[in-house]
């Protein structure tokens, strides 16, 4: 017996000193697996929110507040007329492969993504790109055809890192970029690890592994984070279960917002939608807050446009479609309804659709409009609803930041097609002065409220559960990202 | 009667006089949403609480009653429908390549899991009551074949029959004048039995997504709503689930009930 003791005491001292360190793995679900792990090549999210700034890394890169700052450009200058950006790279940044990064990859990287062969999901971001030149390895020149007020938030997208032609093989399995963690492991339906990046060029971070797990069901997503078997989840998919996440001492809930407008999606060249009129009704028919309680227990901000409430240029259009079934009733009368019509609700599966589509329905209903309710899969949906267009209604988030600009386009799935809009866009392109901007913003908006284009419903909001001693975490969503290089555990 | 077949008739009963009243009077008005009254436990207003929508969960078992009934009934009886005259054929033509043909045909459909066939039918076809029905039905028809070709298969045997033959009463008449008739007890068990396998298939199918529609009320949607709630609001899938356990097991209870009681040889072991 007295040899134990001390064996004991020993252990006890070993197990305070383990407290004292702070922890230095973590693992963090979110709702959807990546289908590959290319986001210069791929639309899906989930790439995003694992790789953005932990692998890779673009010119500028998003804070977690939104704004844009220098990521492997230490520094740049735009030329007097606004065309031509002159990038300064970082001295001594290496790709985890051991090549190092300069001039010759960012060209590579914009070449490749602005090419007509190019599978760049947003590849309107290099759309104004006319030339990429390297004027030394550190130093790189990009033309645009003419200025652009979005050019530098534009490279900070996801879609926009940078890449090394190396390694772009099979960037799809194996992503090689220049961030604070390299990619360790993926076994495809169950987990996606990250390990640090010990010759990282900018500040390293204080977790050394990374695991990435996905879980989209909304039971075994509360199960996973109740029995800690998660330490993060990043887009926790079930809003009703979150005050019970607040009252646990173990944990910490963050809610922030995310670019995501969420909206009744209307077919504008469907009749009878094609009236506006009609259109008017069905915005006057919904009642937002009920949807926001109803569907995501209180989470979300009523929107009255296609933008963001917190951007800065942001106007409150709320008071063109306030809840009024009675009017609602009028306009349907006056555009020939008045007995009502019959239509179909095509939801994809996320429950803001799902839910929020029964308590649409039952609005609907209330002025004479039968929605008949289908549930889709994201594939069908993708399938029948965004490309195939045959739907009268739908709800879906828009989840790409500043993107009113696809309202200038007729042929976008709600198919609003008004050539004062399109001119209105090409203008905002081609205007730099911010004052400038904010107008034409402002304008943009009020002309697809007024318009009654699409039911606009909320802006979704983002809720993050995690164990009480991690920090760090982003608590908005200004792009779909779960940037870990800044997060660390409590002592 | 037993014990077993007077409970199962009584929660039978209970469920179909439900589903019956929902036709003209439900406490509320399930297709108007009540966000604001939310999921609240059970009360005097709301005997069983409210929902997620804040509808009345009360109002919402009726008519889920209603969908869960309607859904089984016709399953069963497209089984009944297709099935009997099937297997009825299949013994008059006892050993014939039609014979073959048709049992093999059924063993097919019931080599797949009913619920598979179920999914596949409804997820190439849409998702809809309708469809549910259908797929419920289909693999209610081999029961019903098979079953009615094993109990006729003896019967052709029997000296009545062979009377009948010889006075020239073709097959087909036989089959419907003489067999039918010794056969229904069965059918009628059986289809008990079935019809209580529809309830959970309408549930399990509808609790996956693919069986009725919103806003038509559904005890397995009830439930699938109700999945993340369980730990603030248990009522909300606790009532649910109790309607879908009590309603299988009176049916159960009344199916084996029925059996004992209609069974020739039991009854006159009794008497």
């Amino acid at each position: 017996m007295k040899a134990i003791k001390p064996l004991l005491t020993a252990g006890a001292l070993a197990l305070t000193a383990g407290l004292a360190s702070a922890q230095t793995d973590i693992t963090v679900a979110i709702q959807l697996e990546p289908p590959n792990l290319d986001p210069t090549g791929g639309a899906a999210q989930a790439i995003d929110s694992v790789l953005y700034s932990n692998v890779f890394e673009g010119l500028t890169r998003f804070e977690g507040d939104g704004s844009v700052v220098p990521g492997l450009a230490e520094s740049w200058e735009i030329s007097d007329d606004g065309t031509v950006y002159t990038f300064k790279l970082h001295d001594g940044v290496n790709f985890h492969d051991g090549t190092t990064m300069d001039a010759e990859d960012v060209k590579f990287s914009l070449d490749r993504a602005r090419a007509d062969d190019s599978t760049n999901a947003q590849k309107g971001l290099f759309a104004g790109i006319t030339d990429v030149t390297v004027i030394d390895p550190l130093t790189v020149q990009v033309t645009l055809d003419g200025p652009n007020g979005m050019f530098l938030f534009n490279m900070a997208w996801g879609d926009a890192v940078i890449v090394a032609p190396e390694s772009i093989e099979d960037i799809a399995s194996n992503p090689v970029g220049t961030g604070a963690f390299t990619f360790a492991d993926w076994v495809q339906g169950d987990r996606l690890e990250l390990a640090r990046n010990e010759n990282y060029w900018g500040d390293a971070p204080a977790l050394e592994n990374a695991t990435f797990r996905f879980i989209s069901d909304p039971t075994a997503a509360f199960a996973a984070v109740m029995a800690e078997d998660v330490d993060v989840f990043v887009g926790f998919p079930a809003p009703e279960n979150l005050p019970q996440f607040e009252a646990d001492p173990r944990f910490q809930v963050l809610v922030g917002n995310t670019e995501g407008e969420t909206i009744l999606s209307t077919n504008n060249k469907m009749p009878p939608f094609d009236n506006k009129l009609v259109r008017q009704a069905v915005a006057h028919a919904i009642d937002r807050q009920a949807i926001i309680d109803g569907a995501m227990f209180g989470l979300g901000t009523p929107i009255g446009t296609h933008f963001a409430p917190h951007n800065p240029d942001y106007v409150d259009l709320l008071a063109n479609s306030p809840y009024d079934p009675a009017k609602a009733k009028e306009l349907l009368a006056e555009a020939g309804f008045a007995d009502g019509f019959t239509t179909t609700l095509k939801l994809p599966p996320p429950s803001y659709a799902r839910r929020g589509g029964e308590i649409i329905a039952s609005q609907l209903r209330e002025v004479g409009i039968q929605a008949e309710i289908s549930n889709l899969e994201w594939a069908q949906w993708i399938e029948e609803v965004f490309k195939g267009k045959d739907f009268g209604l739908s709800i879906v988030s828009h989840t790409e930041p500043m993107d009113i600009g696809i309202y200038a386009n007729p042929d976008y799935y709600f198919q609003y097609d008004n050539p004062d809009f399109q001119a209105l866009m090409e203008e905002l392109n081609a205007t730099t002065d911010p004052a400038g901007r904010s107008d034409l913003l402002a304008k943009a908006q009020t002309i697809i409220s007024e318009d009654y284009v699409n039911g606009y419903l909320f802006e979704l909001a983002v809720a993050t559960v995690a164990k009480a001693g991690v920090q760090g975490l982003w608590v908005n969503q200004p792009t779909a990202a779960v940037d870990l290089t800044v997060v660390s555990w409590a002592e | 009667m037993s014990r077993g077949l007077i409970i199962g008739a009584a929660l039978s009963v209970v469920f179909v006089v439900l589903a019956a009243l929902s036709f003209i009077w439900t406490p509320f008005d399930i297709e108007t949403l009540n966000i604001p009254n939310k999921l609240k436990p059970p009360s005097g207003a709301h005997w069983l609480g409210t929902d997620h929508f804040g509808r009345d969960i009360l109002s919402m078992i009726m008519m889920g009653a209603r969908t869960s009934i309607a859904v089984a009934l016709l399953a069963v009886g497209i089984g009944m429908a297709v099935g009997v005259p099937l297997g009825l054929l299949a013994a008059a033509r006892h050993g014939s390549l039609l014979d073959e043909l048709i049992m093999r045909g059924n063993d097919l459909v019931f080599a797949f899991p009913s619920l598979v066939i179920a999914i596949l039918i409804t997820a190439v076809f849409g998702a809809s009551a309708v469809n549910a029905i259908i797929a419920i039905g289909i693999f209610n028809v081999p029961v019903f074949a098979r079953l009615t070709r094993g109990a006729a298969l003896p019967l052709w045997e029997r000296d009545f029959i062979l009377a009948a033959r010889v006075c020239g009463k073709s097959a087909a008449r036989i089959s419907v004048e003489h067999i039918l008739p010794n056969i229904t007890n069965l059918m009628i068990v059986q289809g008990t039995i079935q019809f209580s396998l529809g309830i959970l298939a309408e549930a399990a199918l509808s609790y996956i997504g693919l069986g009725a529609q919103p806003p038509t009320a559904s005890w397995g949607r009830m439930l699938a709503d109700a999945q993340t709630l369980v730990s603030i609001a248990p009522h909300t899938a606790l009532v649910p689930g109790f309607a879908i356990l009590l309603m299988v097991l009176g049916l159960n209870l009344l199916g084996d009930g029925l059996r004992d009681w209609l069974d020739p040889r039991i009854r006159v072991a009794r008497v």
